[in-house]
Order: C-alpha cells, then sequence, then structure tokens
C-alpha cells in the first residue's frame, strides 16, 4: 500500500523494514491506524539497536570463534567431475580475515554475455581462456642429431579450435627467442615447425635445452588461469576457473563483467576499489559458515569487514595490519611482540592517551566501555560555592 | 610519494555497474556540513578511501572530500556509508 507516511519514516526506520510494513498492511488501513504500527515499529527498532558504549567488538569476535571451533578442520569442495578443489573450512576463514595477499587457491566465476550465456560455444570459449602453452600443442618433437635441428609437429584440430595458425606460432616463437635460431615452417607438412641454430658452433646440447624452455612458451589465453571448467548454474552457463586474473577476464568482449567474481580479495581491491573489498569479504566468510552448516548473523562479519577496510586498504586482523594502527602503545604490546613495541615508543617517545580498553585495564582503571563510559558531572552554582 | 590524479587511462575497466561495487558519489560542501554534524565528528575520524580508488576514477574527488557510498545492504536493505578521500597509496 503507499502512504505519505512512508515517506516521513524513510530516514528514522531501514528501507527493509519499510517494505516489510508495505506489504503486511492490507489495502484499507486507515492513516491514522498505519502512523500507530509505524511508531511502534520505531520505537521497537531504537531498542534493538546497539546501544552507545556496548562492545560490539567483543560480541563479533565471539559470535565468529565460537562457530569456527565446531568447523571441520579441512574440507575439500569439489566442483563437478574434475580434480578442481578450493579451500574452504576454517582455514578459508583464516585466509580471509589475516588479509593473505597470497592465497592457497585462487578461483574465479566468469559470467558471459548472451548468447554465450545460453551455452552457445561455451567449450570453445572455455578453452580459449585457459593459459596455453607450447606443449599442450605439440603433437611430436624430435631432434635430428646429424643435422642439429629440431622438428615439432603441432595438433592440427586443437589449433583449429582456437583459430591460431602455424605462422603465428611462428611469430611467437621468434619474438621469444629473437637472436641465434631459425624457424620455418616444414616443406611437406605446414603444421610442423623446423627449427635451427644460426651459429655454426652450437652443440647439441644446447638444442636439447632449447627443447624444453621452447614448450614452456606462452601462447594464448589469459595468464594466470590454469584450468577451466564450464557448468551450469541455475539458466546460465558460467566457466569456473582455477587461477586468477580479474583485469585480463575484463577485457574480454564476451565476458559479462558486472557478475564476475574472484575469491582474490587484493585483486578485488586493485580492481574494483576498497568498497568491492569488503562486500568480498563478506561474502567470503559468509559461504564459508552456510557451506559448515552454521549460523552466525551476518552484521558481526560486516564489522569485521568495516573494521578491515577503513584504513582505505584491506588489513588483517593481526599485528601487521589493524593491530598496528592502534594509537596506543600499550594495546599494541598487549597483543603480540610487547618488547617491540615498548622498546621502539620509548625511543621515539611516544604518548599514551589510555583512550581504549585494554591500556586502562593493564592499568587498573575503569574501561570506557558500557558503564564506564558515562561521567559524573556536577552542576556548581551559587551554593556549591558556599 | 603519493601521485596525483590518475587521468582516465583507456584501459580503465568500466566498474561501476559490477555487483561489488555499491554507488560512490561525492558530497557537495553543504551536505559534508550536515554530515559532520549529524555525527559530531572530525573528518579524520571517518573511514578512508583512497585518491586511486577504481571506484573513484570517474568522480572527480580531491583528498579531504567526502564520499557517500550507497550500499546494497542484506540486513537493512539500503545504507548509506561515508568515507573520506585520502592520498596516500
Amino acid at each position: 500500500m503507499e502512504s505519505k507516511l512512508f515517506k516521513e519514516y524513510e530516514n528514522q526506520l531501514p528501507k527493509r523494514i519499510i517494505e516489510d510494513i508495505k506489504e503486511a498492511v492490507p489495502e484499507k488501513f486507515s492513516e491514522s491506524k498505519l502512523k500507530k504500527v509505524l511508531e511502534l515499529a520505531r520505537e521497537e527498532y531504537v531498542n534493538s539497536l546497539a546501544e552507545p558504549g556496548e562492545s560490539v567488538g567483543l560480541v563479533a569476535a565471539e559470535s565468529i570463534g565460537e562457530p569456527s571451533t565446531q568447523m571441520t578442520l579441512n574440507t575439500f569442495h569439489f566442483a563437478g567431475v574434475s580434480e578442481m578443489n578450493v579451500t574452504t573450512g576454517l582455514p578459508r576463514i583464516i585466509e580471509v580475515l589475516d588479509g593473505r595477499a597470497e592465497i592457497s587457491t585462487k578461483m574465479m566465476q566468469i559470467y558471459f554475455k548472451k548468447p554465450y550465456s545460453e551455452g552457445k560455444d561455451i567449450k570453445k570459449i572455455a578453452e580459449s581462456i585457459k593459459e596455453t602453452t607450447l606443449r599442450e600443442y605439440i603433437q611430436e618433437i624430435s631432434i635430428d642429431v646429424a643435422e642439429a635441428q629440431m622438428s615439432m609437429t603441432l595438433k592440427a584440430e586443437k589449433l583449429a579450435r582456437v583459430d591460431i595458425k602455424p605462422g603465428q606460432i611462428i611469430k611467437v616463437l621468434e619474438k621469444s627467442f629473437p637472436k641465434g635460431y631459425q624457424f620455418r615452417p616444414s616443406k611437406d607438412d605446414d603444421h610442423t615447425i623446423m627449427l635451427k641454430s644460426t651459429s655454426k658452433e652450437d652443440d647439441l646440447n644446447n638444442l636439447y635445452k632449447l627443447k624444453e624452455k621452447v614448450q614452456d612458451v606462452y601462447i594464448n589465453g589469459i595468464k594466470g588461469i590454469t584450468q577451466v571448467l564450464p557448468v551450469k548454474r541455475g539458466d546460465e552457463y558460467i566457466v569456473v576457473t582455477a587461477g586468477s586474473n580479474l583485469k585480463d577476464v575484463a577485457k574480454l568482449e564476451f565476458v559479462n563483467f558486472d557478475k564476475t567474481v574472484t575469491n582474490d580479495i587484493f585483486e578485488i581491491e586493485r580492481v574494483l576499489g576498497i568498497e568491492a573489498a569488503r562486500q568480498a569479504i563478506i561474502n567470503e566468510v559468509l559461504k564459508v559458515i552456510d557451506e559448515q552448516g552454521l549460523n552466525v548473523d551476518p552484521r558481526h562479519i560486516m564489522l569485521v569487514a568495516d573494521t578491515m577496510s577503513g584504513s582505505g586498504t584491506v588489513l588483517g586482523i593481526n599485528r601487521y595490519g589493524i593491530v598496528k594502527e592502534k594509537p596506543s602503545v600499550l594495546a599494541r604490546a598487549s597483543f603480540e611482540t610487547p618488547i617491540k613495541h615498548v622498546i621502539n615508543s620509548a625511543i621515539s617517545g611516544e604518548t599514551d592517551y589510555l583512550r581504549s580498553v585494554i591500556e586502562n585495564v593493564m592499568i587498573n582503571q575503569v574501561v570506557p566501555t558500557g558503564t564506564g563510559i558515562p561521567k559524573l558531572v556536577v552542576k556548581t552554582g551559587k551554593k556549591a560555592k558556599n | 610519494m603519493a601521485r596525483k590524479k590518475k587521468t582516465r587511462s583507456k584501459e580503465q575497466i568500466e566498474i561501476k555497474n559490477h555487483v561489488f561495487v555499491p554507488k560512490h558519489e561525492k558530497c557537495s560542501e553543504a551536505e559534508k556540513k550536515r554530515v559532520l554534524e549529524k555525527y559530531a565528528a572530525d573528518l579524520k575520524d571517518f573511514p578512508k578511501i583512497s585518491i586511486n580508488d577504481p571506484a573513484l576514477y570517474t568522480l572527480e574527488a580531491a583528498p579531504g572530500d567526502l564520499i557517500k557510498i550507497t550500499r546494497e545492504s542484506q540486513t537493512a536493505g539500503k545504507t548509506v556509508f561515508y568515507r573520506v578521500v585520502i592520498e596516500i597509496q
């Protein structure tokens, strides 16, 4: 139902609650009754907000910490038939919250534009995304000892699938080995490349070494993506990958970049910004918790994600991250490596203003949280003077 | 040291519509004042956002500006968050 009363409460109630009320009240409902409902909802909402001085961080820590003791230590999630496994469970949560720059298993979910999202050429596309070296296109490689030359036979079928001509491969090879070698197609088969050293003194040993090097030359695909797997998610075809490269995938024209995600939080921060990284932290942690069949209020995780992204870059919850940002020396010293902090602050002459919790506990003072916040105020009037 | 605002390069990816990126807006001076008053806070108390953040490419933001971020929240439906632009990184 529509009423201008809703507009009035827009700034006082969250959008979700207003929408719920809109749906719940019957069509014919008097304005005065609606006003009553909204007023009651507002009262209830204000009462359920966290009170000033409440130790929300501590509650969040407990709420995430307790369920995580019930998690299986290391579970592997197999995506479909392929052997693609992803770190989940407690190790993954630790990885995310620690703010590790190098994560153990990178993974991407690539969405496509129509008609590719409906399954058109999905296999071909998946293959074109995967990083491929020459090794995978070689049928046979042999060295002619007498002539001191090497011949490579390429897989014609596989090359045709990704639209690469043998001539292009020769060009790539010439670029990778600019000096001392000659590449040319064989006379009787255009899918065979002959390789010869141009200097006469080159011995066979070098040729054998080259045989290995040549096979590692990068040919096509997105760098960093080592495995691809097309899957159907809902009624859309997507490609799940091992390895991640958001920036280069975004440049592909058939990719629907707006939905494409990776599990590398630092990559998201670089490409999409700090707000996206915050969202990624929340999603990654919630995903693990859901997978394990546990239940944690998302608000706790949001608080953690806000803390981690508050400084403009993603910081881990450890002594190199958010603990380092604390202004108080005693608070930092109480976490880890106390001697280091005490000595360094003594050298630079730091001041501790005792504004936070832990340093006040250390020196046996009232902590500024909860009921420790309000102070006694005395009004001094004429009577007080006497 | 801190780089000046990058010019928008050709290779810049369009990220505005990505599912993870909420709406970023630059606050006007009047709105900035109103927000500071509402929260009774200094600019330095706000969460920060780097001037080189990809989400700020299209906004001509300078250090000290307040960025209004309208998030789609799974608990509240929609929430407003503020970040102040800083120079480092």
